[in-house]
């Protein structure tokens, strides 16, 4: 796209040099605009890696917060977040993927469902605080549940519930209107057809967005310090009615501390966040990559 | 599935399929209705949660207004709750959190679509398919960590530079609040660029137009629904975040607009007072769900102009 400049420049090819060259140094603009967001990322790992690999052992792993950052360890963190994942995968799962379906498949285009829509999409937009008010309103205090995990969870299922409904809608939607108008020509009913020709179809899809939306709730803070998950406990849950800890609320307890060797550990807690936070998504991708090859329409 | 064969007459079952109206015996309709209830119960969960939020807030906010006037909470300007000369001006925490998020987008509006332009006009179709999955890893980051990034790399960082500037202060955890929304605007602003028709472009360019002029005046107007849309959804995802600022920007409700000292934001108030004993029904326990509706309601006008926009003023091709 190289403009032919003549031996003698006119005014109209200098004009149109000058047009390319404000180009050129435009693109550059914008590529480093992309510089800098790759950057950030790439200062903020090296970052949390400089600072917290050396702390990051297995003595780390294995041991209960301490006042003493040598002697401190994430393990009542680590299995507090698990705790909450199965709890909050539980709750959240069937319903959204329910409502999915529903939205989708059956009440497609109805009053109700396009109230239920629109509703979905406010909801996505709600700040991740203010799910912590309500579950802090109602499940810790209405139901009585106080800062127990099950109060947590529950609060975190309603925050990902949006995100997996809104995941199942687009899995499904990618199923070929074909394949559902062949199953009804041969007689099946709409719950068959959403059985067992819709839903296996759409699986990978349905997994890769639950996937997502739970990595999303291993990640939240806010929510759990609004419902009053504690920032420091030295024993393991017994069952979903016990006060827990999980990974976000201990870092976010070291950071907030003055001295340099929480500092430390709270990266090394960082780097196990998102190893935990990278294998799910890895996970995601390679369900999503499978069901592209699988499936060919 | 063993099914009795119709017969015709029977009453039909009110089942409409997408294919017509299949006449169907009332057992199987049955069975359709005990599966399809449920489905729809979880659906209807999800207008549940609203109203459980709605209420909430309102009920909580209902009794803080029983004891503390609107006017005060409207007009002070200090914000002094939790000690025991009250003033609840939330003009103090508002002024924090305007200033954190206009920071950000500061930050993330030229960021975020001169990215988005690059990606959709200029980068090659490899560039583009490398580079887009890793900004959305930036997206994906849990927030305490860009809370850690503000306080312990930016904030150091900043103090080298700037002498004057606290530990805690709004610019740094404005910078990171950027960066973290970034992601979010590029994404956004180059789904609706490369929405904008082939056609479009090469009428600009069999017009003389260089390729600067086509993405600034020809895709970008076009894209410019989207464009606006993502900036006021960056803009609410600002105003809500809460570990950065809780983190970076400090504790101390200050009425001012200066980036270097420390403030406090709505959302950091509420994890602060959080954090904290506060004894179920006292008034402090009140204030945050007073804080959390205003919230609550900036938001929500935000996201319904972005809904609005998008509808409104969407460039229809073909």
């Amino acid at each position: 796209m190289s403009a032919a400049v003549p031996a003698v420049p006119t005014a109209e090819s200098a004009n149109r040099s000058r047009r390319y060259a404000f180009g050129r140094a435009f693109q550059a603009l914008c590529f480093i605009a992309v510089v800098v967001g790759l950057m950030s990322l790439a200062i903020l790992l090296v970052d949390v890696l400089s600072r917290g690999l050396a702390t990051l052992n297995w003595n780390f792993l294995t041991s209960f917060p301490s006042r003493f950052p040598a002697q401190a360890g994430i393990f009542a963190a680590i299995v507090g977040t698990l705790w909450l994942l199965v709890l909050t995968a539980a709750f959240a799962i069937p319903t959204g993927v329910a409502a999915g379906i529903w939205l989708e498949e059956i009440g497609t285009r109805g009053r109700l469902s396009r109230f239920i829509e629109v509703n979905i999409a406010n909801l996505a937009g709600v700040p991740s605080i203010i799910y912590g008010l309500l579950g802090l309103g109602l499940f810790v205090r209405g139901f009585g549940l106080g800062r127990s995990l099950l109060a947590g969870s529950l609060t975190m299922a309603l925050l990902v519930l949006p995100v997996i409904i809104i995941n199942t809608r687009e899995a499904l939607r990618a199923v070929p209107p074909s394949q559902r108008e062949a199953a009804f020509a041969l007689g099946a009913t709409r719950t068959q057809v959403i059985w067992n020709v819709i839903l296996p179809a759409a699986l990978p899809g349905i997994l890769t967005g639950i996937i997502l939306s739970l990595s999303r709730a291993i990640g939240e803070t806010a929510p759990l310090i609004t419902i009053g998950a504690l920032t420091f406990i030295a024993f393991l849950p017994d069952g979903p009615l016990d006060s827990f800890t999980v990974l976000p609320i201990q870092i976010f307890n070291w950071v907030s501390r003055p001295q340099a060797g929480f500092h430390a550990i709270a990266a090394s807690g960082i780097i196990v966040l998102l190893v935990i936070l990278l294998s799910m998504n890895v996970i995601a991708v390679i369900l999503r990559d499978r069901a592209r090859k699988k499936v060919q329409w | 599935m063993a099914d009795k064969t119709m017969t015709i007459g029977q009453a039909p079952a009110r089942v409409a399929s997408r294919v017509g109206n299949l006449r169907q015996p009332a057992a199987r309709a049955w069975r359709e209705r005990l599966i399809e209830t449920p489905l729809m119960l979880a659906a209807i969960a999800s207008i549940f949660t609203t109203a459980g939020i709605v209420g909430v807030l309102m009920f909580e906010t209902y009794e803080f207004f029983q004891e503390v006037p609107f006017w005060r909470f409207a007009t002070d300007t200090q914000w002094t709750p939790l000690f025991s000369e009250k003033y609840f001006g939330i003009i103090v925490l508002l002024s924090a959190t305007f200033q954190t998020s206009v920071g950000a987008m500061l930050v993330a509006l030229p960021l975020g679509l001169l990215s988005a332009i690059y990606l959709s006009e200029y980068a090659s179709p490899t560039f583009r398919r490398t580079v887009k999955p890793i900004l959305e890893v930036l997206a994906g980051i849990p927030t305490v960590v860009y809370g850690y990034f503000a306080l312990l790399f930016i904030t150091p960082f900043l103090q080298q530079f700037i002498p004057g500037i606290a530990v805690f202060n709004g610019l740094s955890a404005s910078i990171v609040m950027g960066i973290m929304i970034l992601p979010l605007v590029s994404s956004m602003s180059e789904d609706a660029m490369t929405a904008v028709p082939r056609s479009l472009r090469e009428g600009g360019y069999a017009l003389g137009a260089t390729k600067f002029e086509v993405a600034t005046r020809i895709v970008t107007p076009a894209a410019f629904s989207g464009i606006v849309a993502a900036f006021i959804i960056a803009i609410s995802r600002a105003i809500g975040e809460t570990m950065i600022v809780a983190i970076a920007a400090g504790q101390s409700p200050t009425l001012t607009l200066s980036p270097l000292v420390p403030i406090e934001t709505m959302t950091a108030y509420i994890v602060q007072v959080s954090l904290g004993d506060t004894p179920y029904g006292s008034l402090e326990y009140r204030t945050i769900f007073a804080v959390g509706m205003t919230l609550f309601l900036m938001t929500l006008i935000l996201n319904i102009i972005s809904q609005w926009v998008l509808k409104k003023f969407r460039e229809e091709y073909e």
